[in-house]
């Protein structure tokens, strides 16, 4: 069971409430498949995805970004039980999706383009070095149970 | 090694140049990221004073490590041969664990693009992202 301290639940339930998921979703989308171009593989179906420029007006690709940020809204209204509210998005991730799950973690892609991304959209007065590690830690819990269900 | 293309290379050069006269908050601020965010790296700072973000020791260190980056900026055609000496002391007077490198480098581009808003594009973010891999690579290349 996660322990989120008083000032950690603060830290992400107050970044989270001043984030823009339609803006940002989009913006962390596209940085994941022009910084790391191999997670292209799991967009073949949305068109053209094999140039910066491509991925940048592929329409698919941004709305696939609002609903992964979107995916976030559960787990930040269910902090203290993000394990079971993602099982079933687990076993579709594994099951339907195949997604290596490496790709979700903290240390790597999609969780380290959303930090950027959010990291870029609120400065350091904002992304304090507190800040981000209870985000980092959110991020940790998410993709954690997101990893679970794979078998 | 993964090499870096002639176009990846001029972003690295010209972004650098860009936050040149930034490098000492950089360095700040990625240290105090790293110290605060991944706590067991401060097992390596045991012997300073003042382990928190602001204090002397902690930007002292943050302008030392951007001094190295720089250095390492200005040898990118050959990384290996370019930090030998740095690399040296890495492999037999520090040995910090390589898996710390990473670390160091997702905080540095966490503040790179937190500093320069609209100017850390994917295409810098990948470019530098590779710069600093090989830069890691290169400063563990003596370790065994």
């Amino acid at each position: 069971m996660v322990e989120w301290t008083a000032a950690e639940r603060h830290a992400i339930v107050g970044l989270w409430g001043k984030m823009n998921v339609d803006e940002l979703g989009p913006l962390a989308i596209q940085r994941l498949l022009i910084v790391y171009p191999w997670t292209q593989r799991y967009f073949t179906s949305f068109g053209d995805v094999s140039s910066p420029a491509a991925i940048r007006g592929n329409a698919k690709v941004g709305n696939h970004g609002k609903v992964v940020m979107g995916g976030l809204d559960r787990a930040i209204k269910n902090m203290d039980n993000i394990k079971g509210v993602y099982k079933d998005l687990s076993v579709m991730h594994s099951e339907k999706l195949h997604v290596d799950p490496d790709n979700f973690r903290v240390g790597a892609l999609l969780s380290d383009c959303i930090t950027v991304v959010v990291a870029e959209k609120f400065g350091p007065h904002v992304f304090t070095p507190e800040v981000q590690e209870a985000w980092q830690k959110f991020l940790n819990v998410v993709t954690s149970a997101l990893s679970r269900q794979y078998h | 090694m993964t090499n870096l293309s002639v176009k990846e290379k001029d972003l690295v050069r010209s972004f650098f140049t860009q936050v040149s006269g930034k490098l000492d908050e950089i360095g700040h601020q990625a240290l105090s990221r790293m110290l605060t965010v991944y706590p067991q790296t401060k097992t390596y700072f045991s012997h300073w004073k003042d382990l928190t973000p602001g204090s002397e020791p902690v930007r002292k260190h943050g302008k030392t490590i951007m001094e190295g980056v720089k250095e390492a900026v200005n040898t990118i055609d050959d990384l290996p041969a370019g930090l030998v000496n740095l690399s040296e002391l890495h492999a037999y007077t520090l040995r910090v664990d390589p898996s710390n490198f990473k670390i160091l480098s997702h905080c540095i581009l966490v503040v790179l693009s937190m500093m320069f808003p609209g100017d850390f594009t994917p295409e810098v973010h990948v470019a530098m992202d590779k710069f600093l891999t090989n830069v890691a690579l290169a400063l563990s290349e003596k370790y065994r």
